[in-house]
């Protein structure tokens, strides 16, 4: 068995493992937003850089090997988050309190563990239409994070399409596969796996906001670098479709 | 093949688009890969591309409509909004700006009663702002239609432009002599003053042998001239030793998407040199056993597609090009040429190839790297057109004869676009090793009006030195370049030099990820308040605290550079900044009197008490 270290300690890995399918596995926290175990791999969202051998590298896009020497919950690298993940709270319009997915929202659970108190950078206040044109399902753009998530779980595991990224700079966005570009038009479906996979408010089911209520959600329960990952994942290997940074939807 | 996709109900004009649509995509086999080609060649008959267009294209090529739309709307080439059938895209490099391209551009919209970047309905014209066209020694440059360029304007230019727009006159029928690019070859070294390639390279590289001469590209120790330096050898050994797929072999794939501001040597080899451009294509192609190549030309370099063509043309049959060449059985290579569509970020090469491939031209995760994965996951090289226009020298005259030219890390010559505040702009050819100051005495920026202050060298990615560093020599092991030399003279303020790089860098990020999209975002809007007189001392602080976090934790080298110009003006020219930064109090970037005009226009008020005044 190979290894590398992970803030000193050992972590076991096989061949074609990143540093944060390795680490998962064996139940270590990586901060991240756009990775998935269930999904190929992205390397947008960027929280996940980590030092390996004094190299600032996505732990998610790096392959182990047994040479590594990998920082991740530095003071120095938890800064950087911070900053990463203060810049996604400007750029979308992300109001806490009043949003359903408090409590299991990742990007809040990760905010709090990277010591985040306030915004930081002017807000951008984009203006951004929601789309509640689904029965079962709506698309608040302004959560959106841009992780693609969505995106590949609706090409990967639904082989649907039903997302894909428009623009450029800081005008990308999220698109909607359909010919009026609105969700009720698209070959969408509650059960897709991609109707569940948004880490944050950005596509939520209808009706059930707050069935669940706040204080007993995901990361009520535990914060994100305590919870189990094996209870929160099905899987922790890393998606056979091996379609690196071209997936179709890109 | 329509029924898939459910249609708004047509309107009038939806048979000649769906002709249109047919036609192209049917030059294009209907391969997805195709996508840019083909929504390029549909732009240019619809003039723009509505969403039914996008649809039809989409249908066509068996590619959802989202997907389509998602890689129309990430080129700037491409527009998804009405525009004039005489569309200007006005060169914004700084070096255009300091030849007074800003002000024509406001003239030109007086005259034709447009406004920049909002197209008008029914308005014969439209204008909009684009990044360096390529054209700063002979600008100010603009680029009309995505196709035609115009070079040199000025007051009267403007004037005479306006009325042939307002007399609807073809542009076909405008004078050619706006249209003239002029090589201004300054000093030809080896690889301009050579004679064009006939073929020498080949029949060398045959006589020698496929190995043989990658071991003179070894001898040689030739760098790749797009700027990261990597060796040649070392890049076509790799790809040479990576496994095909069974779809198809390896891919040679020439990078002339020349995107870096104040860079034209690109143009110019493609100008002089095709041939040599070419042949160094095709001796790649026999080093590492490749039948198809690829050349990626710059969306701004349209109007060169017919001639580059035309080259191609002959040299098959002179046999230099196609099957058998020269004779020999079993040396096949032929080569495409693909036209880009507007996006700086497809220089660096997984985006290229991504681009090539008819997505979105965002960079790849690497590994793999192309020489392992690239084109349609063929192993595939990918160089500049400088690096191809070498190996032709290499393989005709040998690696000894490159390697004595030039230093001990950098060896051969160097093509530099010289622009800015000198007499003689223009292209000059010298031996790596030479001086910034021999540079700056050659392209006179010393002499009469001139006295240069700073010279931006490898543009905005590059670096940027002033006086006291003149005497450093251009080579990898000290100042390296992809072939930039913006020059600017002591009346320049360095600060808007930086303020005009930063909103290039937020201008052509790709957006995939946060600190590039986001951060040249941040920059741009710390930069713009330092320019309206609302600096602080606290804005410094935060500037270096993007600036350090977007060198290494961005997706690509796009954004890992997109702070070098605030560097290295902060470091050098801070009295540039000193005066915008000299207030103690902090003032917010967030501006609330701005953010009250929604409610100034649902009142119908713009008197003084509907305003905020600025506290000093």
């Amino acid at each position: 068995m190979n290894y590398f270290t992970l803030d000193g300690l050992e972590v076991p890995f096989e061949e074609g493992d990143t540093l944060m399918s390795a680490a998962r596995r064996e139940g270590h926290y990586v901060p991240h937003l756009c990775w998935h175990p269930r999904l190929g791999q992205s390397g947008a969202c960027r929280v996940c850089t980590v030092k390996v051998n004094g190299r600032l590298a996505a732990a998610c896009t790096t392959r182990a090997s047994a040479d590594q020497m990998v920082e991740n919950r530095t003071t120095e690298l938890d800064a950087k988050r911070r900053l990463l993940l203060q810049m996604l709270f400007v750029e979308g319009n992300h109001f806490c309190p009043g949003c359903e997915k408090s409590g299991d929202c990742l990007l809040q659970a990760t905010a709090y563990e990277m010591g985040m108190t306030g915004p930081r950078f002017e807000e951008f206040y984009p203006d951004r239409p929601l789309d509640a044109s689904h029965p079962d399902t709506w698309i608040d753009f302004d959560r959106c994070i841009l992780c693609k998530l969505c995106v590949r779980a609706s090409t990967e595991i639904d082989h649907k399409n039903v997302f894909a990224i428009g623009g450029h700079g800081i005008d990308t966005h999220l698109v909607v596969d359909s010919p009026s570009g609105k969700l009720v038009d698209s070959r969408f479906s509650a059960d897709d796996f991609a109707a569940g996979v948004c880490p944050v408010g950005a596509i939520l089911p209808k009706r059930r906001g707050f069935v669940i209520p706040i204080h007993e959600r995901r990361f009520d329960r535990a914060p994100v670098a305590e919870e189990s990952w094996l209870e929160n994942d099905a899987s922790t290997r890393e998606s056979t479709d091996d379609t690196g940074g071209h997936d179709e939807g890109a | 093949m329509m029924t898939t996709i459910r249609m708004q109900p047509t309107d009038s004009g939806s048979d000649s688009e769906r002709q249109i649509v047919e036609l192209v995509v049917k030059r294009y086999d209907s391969r997805k890969d195709a996508l840019v080609q083909i929504l390029r060649e549909v732009q240019a008959e619809t003039h723009w591309l509505s969403r039914k267009v996008l649809h039809l294209v989409a249908a066509a090529v068996g590619l959802t409509p989202a997907r389509v739309e998602g890689v129309a709307s990430f080129y700037h080439f491409f527009h998804l909004q009405p525009v004039g059938r005489y569309h200007f895209l006005w060169s914004d490099n700084v070096i255009d700006r300091m030849l007074g391209s800003r002000m024509l551009a406001r003239e030109l919209c007086r005259l034709l009663h447009i406004v920049p970047g909002k197209p008008r309905q029914a308005a014969p014209a439209s204008l909009d702002f684009t990044s360096c066209t390529g054209l700063g020694d002979q600008g100010p440059a603009v680029l009309l239609n995505q196709h035609q360029v115009l070079t040199r304007l000025d007051e009267l230019r403007v004037v005479e432009i306006a009325e042939l727009v307002h007399a609807r006159v073809p542009i076909e029928e405008w004078p050619g002599e706006w249209q003239r690019v002029d090589d201004q070859l300054r000093r030809p070294d080896v690889l301009l003053a050579s004679p064009a390639a006939q073929g020498e390279a080949l029949r060398a590289t045959l006589a020698r042998g496929a190995e043989a001469t990658l071991d003179e590209i070894v001898i040689s120790r030739l760098r790749g001239r797009g700027g990261a330096g990597f060796s040649t050898a070392t890049k076509w050994r790799a790809c040479l030793h990576s496994p095909c797929p069974a779809h198809g072999g390896r891919v040679v794939v020439c990078n002339a998407d020349e995107g870096e501001p104040g860079t034209f040597k690109d143009r110019v080899l493609l100008t002089r040199q095709a041939d040599a451009v070419f042949e160094g294509m095709t001796v790649a192609a026999r080093v590492i056993g490749a039948t198809e190549g690829l050349v990626y030309l710059r969306g701004e370099y349209r109007y060169m597609l017919e001639t580059l063509q035309s080259v191609l043309e002959q040299r098959r049959r002179d046999q230099l090009l196609g099957r058998q060449i020269l004779g020999v059985d079993g040396f096949n290579f032929d080569l495409d040429i693909h036209v880009g569509a507007g996006a700086y970020v497809c220089g660096e090469e997984s985006a290229l190839i991504e681009s090539l491939e008819g997505k979105r031209g965002t960079p790849r995760i690497r590994p793999p790297f192309p020489v392992e994965r690239g084109y349609l996951d063929r192993p595939t090289v990918v160089n500049n057109v400088e690096t191809f226009c070498a190996v032709t020298r290499i393989a005709q005259r040998g690696g000894a004869w490159w390697s004595a030219i030039g230093t001990a890390q950098s060896s051969g010559t160097k093509i530099h676009s010289v622009s800015g505040d000198c007499a003689r702009p223009g292209i000059y050819e010298y031996p790596f090793g030479v001086s910034i100051a021999q540079i700056l005495e050659d392209c006179g920026a010393n002499s009469g009006a001139h006295h240069a202050q700073a010279v931006q060298v490898g543009g905005p990615s590059g670096l940027c030195l002033a006086t006291d560093e003149f005497e450093r020599c251009i080579g990898f092991e000290d100042v390296p370049t992809a072939g930039a030399f913006m020059v600017f003279d002591e009346t320049r303020d360095m600060f808007e030099t930086a303020r005009g790089f930063a909103h290039f860098f937020a201008h052509e990020s790709c957006g995939f990820c946060t600190p590039c999209r986001v951060g040249t975002e941040l920059v741009v809007r710390r930069m713009d308040k330092l320019a309206k007189g609302h600096g602080s001392i606290f804005d410094e602080t935060e500037l270096r605290e993007l600036e350090s976090l977007l060198h290494g934790t961005t997706h690509c080298g796009l954004g890992a550079t997109a702070t070098n110009p605030l560097r290295d003006t902060l470091a050098r020219f801070r009295p540039a900044y000193e005066q915008r930064l000299k207030s103690p109090t902090f003032t917010p970037g967030f501006d609330l009197d701005a953010e009250l005009a929604a409610a100034r226009r649902v009142t119908g008020r713009d008197d003084a008490d509907a305003h905020l005044v600025w506290q000093e």
